[in-house]
């Protein structure tokens, strides 16, 4: 019994202090996390050092940062003035990678759906409730739309994209901002509520007639039906990885905090985001190492270099543009260690 | 010595226990003092408005949607778990049959919640749409379905054992004097049980009255009072599991205030299970 107990003592000891190598930590949106955890796992492959990531939603993230439990915080929605001055210190957003959200149907032999945002809006307010409404047929002359009762499905829990989606209808539809406005949780007055991306798609997929925002990674790679947007150029654009990339074809301020929804590039897909990293721009903060500050600059710039754009692409974000790339890495080269550049 | 030590051991754990409890009800009230202060208690339970843009909230839509899936699952389960606990309470007590009905009804009690979520998901609700209860199945009645069967072991394993225990003098009693099996089930067995039978159903009330993964999967989880049973609705404990990882400040308070007050309501409702219970073996 005592030699049992023993042992098993010195198990624990032994598994919780194998992981001696250099590790960095992270927290925040979900979103990103399919991107985050490939692109992290190549960089720990390249360089020895463990990331560990926990896609526990931003406000989670941002609050881990400002509580300084990990080196990185994550998050779709840049932060507010106010937010940026309850951090304490200044925090820089570095984008590494565009999202778009995608309005995903159920309607069996309907391919190539358009709409508007006005329709969107209607939607989503319960305004038309069927399919076959004389206003969506208008729009989709070459299609046959059912005679069936439409579905809306939102998010229930607080999202960025949920943030991102009315934000975008806030600012395009007169009749949104007027009744419903914008923000992480949002009471819709029509349809119904899941949790998650997978929680809304799984109901989609489920339920014929059905439509719902989700995040393009999401519905491109499982290769669900998604509805063309007319964007502000008055074009129909698809959802794909080259059209949400073109939305931050646009002037691009060098803190990079921007919203990106109806860009103005005629082929541009108008509803995006970028998806941020958050760091403090100083690096010397609760007894942390300058090792440490080297590594994480080391990870950020992999997260935005050819290679782990590339990563982006393959897992169905969309990459940065050149321009963003570029004011990302005077970002990234801003860090400093006690007023010193980290190299 | 060795009885002392063991003594202490016993009495450690008793205390670390009851520390626990107090514990997780002062982090609790302490978390949800912020929203009380704010809305004023009454103010909280009596507000349908849970908007986080204006930074209102209110529990009322959550009670109703908790207090009437319980309800309806406590009402459709009756008559299947009386029946089951009847089965193997009276009619075949020790016989083969009833150990494998037994076993049976007891593994619908350790299925997880989440297996039970997608088979009302995948099954239930396509079954619900057929019937054309609403568009997309989801709503109070297939969520009341679903809590109905999860807690039928509950009620039904604790009434067996209450109706078996009721003595064979007075059945038998009963019979000598001329009665059928079902005379002597409704005019001895249950009354004799009631006060246990009474509990077991407190139980599986109780049951209801937390689940969390298979409701939120099944209930459309919309802010409003259901209008009906064919209406979406939310529950207590979903929108807790639903919105506490995006949220801070007043919302992170507001869903603690929903929390202690499940906490609440689930203590109030044992206890007055068990102060009827008291009242009816006098």
């Amino acid at each position: 019994m005592k030699t049992l107990l023993f042992t098993a003592v010195l198990a624990i000891i032994a598994l919780s202090s194998c992981n001696k190598g250099e590790t960095l930590s992270g927290a925040g949106a979900t979103f990103p996390a399919p991107f985050y955890n490939v692109v992290f796992k190549d960089f720990s492959n390249a360089s020895g050092i463990r990331v560990s990531y926990g896609g526990i939603g931003s406000g989670g993230g941002i609050r881990s940062l400002q509580d300084k439990t990990v080196d990185f915080g994550a998050t779709d929605v840049f932060l507010s003035e106010k937010e940026q001055a309850e951090m304490g210190a200044e925090v820089l957003h570095i984008p590494t990678a565009i999202g778009g959200i995608v309005l995903s149907y159920n309607l069996p032999g309907v391919e190539g759906l358009r709409l508007t945002n006005e329709l969107i809006s209607d939607i989503y307010r319960g305004v038309i409730t069927n399919w076959n409404e004389p206003k969506l047929q208008e729009i989709n002359p070459g299609i046959s739309l059912p005679d069936r009762k439409i579905t809306p499905v939102f998010r229930s829990d607080g999202s960025g994209t949920t943030a991102v989606f009315t934000e975008y209808l806030t600012k395009v539809n007169s009749d949104w901002a007027n009744n419903i406005g914008e923000g992480k949780s949002i009471n819709f007055p029509a349809g119904i509520a899941a949790k998650g991306n997978p929680g809304v798609a799984g109901i989609i997929v489920g339920t014929e007639g059905a439509i719902g925002y989700i995040g393009s990674e999401f519905a491109l790679a499982l290769n669900m039906a998604t509805a063309m947007l007319q964007n502000s150029s008055g074009n129909f654009v698809a959802a794909n990885v080259e059209s949400i990339s073109l939305s931050a074809n646009i002037d691009i301020p060098a803190d990079t905090r921007v919203v990106i929804t109806n860009s103005s590039d005629p082929n541009a897909y108008p509803i995006s985001t970028f998806t941020w990293i958050l760091v403090y721009r100083e690096q010397a903060y609760n007894n942390r190492s300058e090792v440490r500050a080297q590594n994480l600059k080391g990870l950020l710039q992999h997260v935005i270099s050819p290679a782990g754009q590339e990563i982006a692409a393959k897992t169905f974000y969309a990459p940065l543009p050149a321009v963003a790339v570029e004011r990302t890495r005077a970002l990234i080269n801003s860090m400093t260690f006690e007023g010193k550049t980290v190299n | 010595m060795k009885d002392k030590i063991f003594k202490t051991i016993l009495l450690l754990a008793s205390c670390l226990i009851i520390l626990l409890t107090a514990g997780i009800v002062y982090g609790l009230v302490s978390k949800s003092i912020g929203a009380f202060s704010e809305f004023g208690f009454f103010g909280f339970i009596n507000s349908s408005e849970w908007d986080a843009q204006k930074d209102l909230y209110g529990a009322l839509p959550f009670i109703t949607g908790t207090v009437l899936t319980s309800t309806l699952a406590l009402i459709f389960c009756i008559p299947f778990s009386l029946s089951v606990a009847l089965f193997n309470g009276e009619y075949f007590r020790n016989k083969k049959i009833s150990t494998i009905v037994s076993a049976v009804v007891d593994l619908l009690a350790g299925i997880p919640s989440i297996v039970y979520g997608l088979w009302g998901f995948y099954t239930l609700r396509p079954i619900m749409i057929n019937m054309g209860v609403n568009d997309q199945g989801f709503g109070v009645l297939l969520a009341s379905i679903i809590l109905a069967i999860m807690i039928i072991p509950y009620a039904s394993s604790l009434s067996a054992e209450f109706i078996g225990m009721v003595p064979n003098d007075l059945k038998e009693a009963a019979y000598s004097l001329g009665a059928t099996q079902l005379e002597v089930v409704t005019a001895v067995n249950l009354p004799v049980a009631r006060s246990g039978i009474f509990a077991s159903y407190v139980l599986a009330f109780g049951r209801a009255l937390g689940e969390t993964m298979a409701v939120t999967m099944l209930i459309g989880n919309t802010i409003n009072i259901p209008a009906g049973l064919s209406d979406t609705g939310n529950t207590m404990a979903s929108i807790i599991a639903n919105q506490f990882g995006e949220s801070s400040g007043l919302k992170l308070s507001s869903l603690m205030a929903i929390g202690l007050l499940l906490f609440l309501i689930t203590a109030i409702i044992n206890f007055v299970a068990k102060y009827i219970m008291k009242m009816m073996n006098k």
